[in-house]
């Protein structure tokens, strides 16, 4: 998620990891006309000594973008080094258009501890609320982690305070998961001794549909 | 580090026969000068409780409450109200500013009552609200602050004078993300100048703010954070790699 530089500037590596090399590209060239060398190293400055990018890659996808419009070279076709690029109007409303583009929201096909929760309903001699209470201390104590970093963020650093905001309101998301769970199933009336439910097929249902 | 509070073995119970309500069970808890914690816990778990009780406000129905070493139990009524006026500070969730007085005179008002000259208690006062950043708002009255001013002027006067301990119900409960921030902030901030500090909140991006989390259930303490125990991975180049 994070690293620092040798000179303790904290970087946001789950931006640049989450983000094709195409549209890291044209953000960089959004800011003006690069040689493509400078674009190696600006890419490599920003991700920092920790993600070794393929150099190749840069090269192959400046070819693949010239290929498409996006962007221009002085040197049509030899996306060297001491080639110059441009970003083209096409090339600007595709970043604009990504920019737009909504996220997807839609949940991944599985979320770990939501099966792990419905699978403890129905194992034999499980403490529920001692495992939803192990989760929630595990969770709370990442969040610790980072609103320690947060507290440490000059004002020069916005960008990291905006991706700790979004990681603190995602686990809080999960924290108030398992505070509802936990009260939902308090209220439930008492269960079998073997913990198992009286109605099996309902949760046999409700896990196959976690599952998708 | 001194410790500015502890709980031994403390339980109190409500009411009596078959309307007795135990809200809280044989609870060990010590805070240290400049430590914050966050107490969490379902609804009835106990958390209001255990903040009055460590604040003097109602006394356990069993075990015993230390402040700054000194066990409540022996002092006289007038020790006490003496205790809780000079060196211990609330801070609520709806404010409880008095709505005739400025914001400034409302951060004296703890110092006058103990008996400290009105001029000197405004200097005092005034120099709480700067630290706060408020000193742009001293001369404003209540209702013409905003949720988030107000509270942040219930927390000067929560620490104005030598306050050593600071309790706060759910004083994030009424505000927007961002200023609840700046209220934790606030409250980190008297930590560090050695105040300890308990803040009950169900919002664990709040509690995250403090030190240690310690959980209540049905009037039990049944876990806490370990500070410094979160995964370093965060900052380590290459974890995600
Ligand atoms: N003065 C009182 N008389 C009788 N019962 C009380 C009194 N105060 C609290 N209780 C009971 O004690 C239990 C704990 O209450 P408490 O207010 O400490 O919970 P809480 O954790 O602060 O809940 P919430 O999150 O809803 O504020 C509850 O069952 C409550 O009904
Ligand atoms: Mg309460």
């Amino acid at each position: 998620m994070f690293a620092r530089t040798l000179d303790g500037e904290i970087i946001i590596l789950s931006i640049i990891l989450g983000m094709s090399i195409r549209h890291a590209l044209l953000a960089l060239l959004s800011e003006g006309p690069k040689y493509g060398l400078q674009l190696r190293q600006e890419f490599e400055s920003r991700t920092g000594e920790v993600w070794p990018l393929n150099v190749g890659q840069v090269y192959t996808t400046l070819q693949r973008l010239e290929r498409d419009g996006l962007v221009e070279s002085e040197d049509a076709g030899g996306a060297g080094p001491q080639n110059v690029f441009t970003i083209t109007p096409t090339g600007s409303d595709e970043l604009k258009k990504w920019l737009r583009m909504p996220p997807d929201v839609v949940p991944p096909p599985r979320d770990e501890l939501v099966i792990k929760v419905l699978v403890a309903m129905r194992v034999p001699g499980v403490d529920l609320p001692e495992l939803l209470q192990a989760h929630r201390r595990h969770l709370v104590q990442v969040m610790q982690e980072y609103t320690r970093l947060k507290s440490e963020i000059t004002e020069g650093e916005v960008e990291v305070s905006l991706v700790v905001d979004s990681e603190l309101f995602r686990i809080e998301a999960i924290v108030r998961w398992l505070d509802t769970t936990d009260a939902r199933l308090k209220r439930l009336p008492a269960r079998t001794a073997s913990g198992a439910p009286t109605s099996a097929p309902r949760v046999g249902r409700s896990i196959a549909g976690v599952r998708r | 580090m001194s410790t500015a509070v502890e709980l031994r073995h403390v339980s109190k119970v409500y009411g009596s026969g078959p309307t007795e309500v135990h809200a809280l069970r044989e609870v060990d808890l010590s805070v240290r000068s400049g430590e914050l914690v966050a107490v969490m816990g379902p609804s009835g778990s106990g958390k209001s409780t255990l903040l009055t009780i460590a604040g003097t406000l109602e006394e356990p129905t069993s075990g015993d409450v230390f402040i700054a070493g000194q066990q409540l139990a022996r002092l006289s009524r007038h020790d006490r109200a003496r205790l809780r006026r000079r060196s211990i500070g609330y801070v609520f969730q709806n404010y409880n500013l008095l709505a005739g007085l400025t914001a400034v005179e409302n951060v004296a008002l703890p110092l006058e009552l103990d008996g400290v000259k009105a001029k000197v208690a405004r200097a005092a006062a005034m120099e709480v609200l700067a630290k706060l950043d408020l000193a742009e708002r001293a001369a404003r009255y209540p209702d013409e602050l905003s949720g988030g001013e107000s509270q942040r002027v219930a927390i000067a006067r929560a620490v104005v004078g030598e306050r050593r301990l600071l309790l706060a119900d759910e004083p994030t409960g009424a505000l927007d993300s961002l200023s609840g921030e700046t209220v934790m902030r606030m409250l980190r901030l008297a930590s560090n100048d050695g105040v300890a500090g308990v803040v009950v909140t169900h919002d664990a991006q709040m509690a995250s703010w403090a030190d240690r989390v310690v959980f209540l259930r049905d009037g039990r303490m049944v876990d806490q954070t370990v500070p410094g125990s979160g995964p370093d991975s965060l900052l380590t180049p290459g974890a995600n790699a």
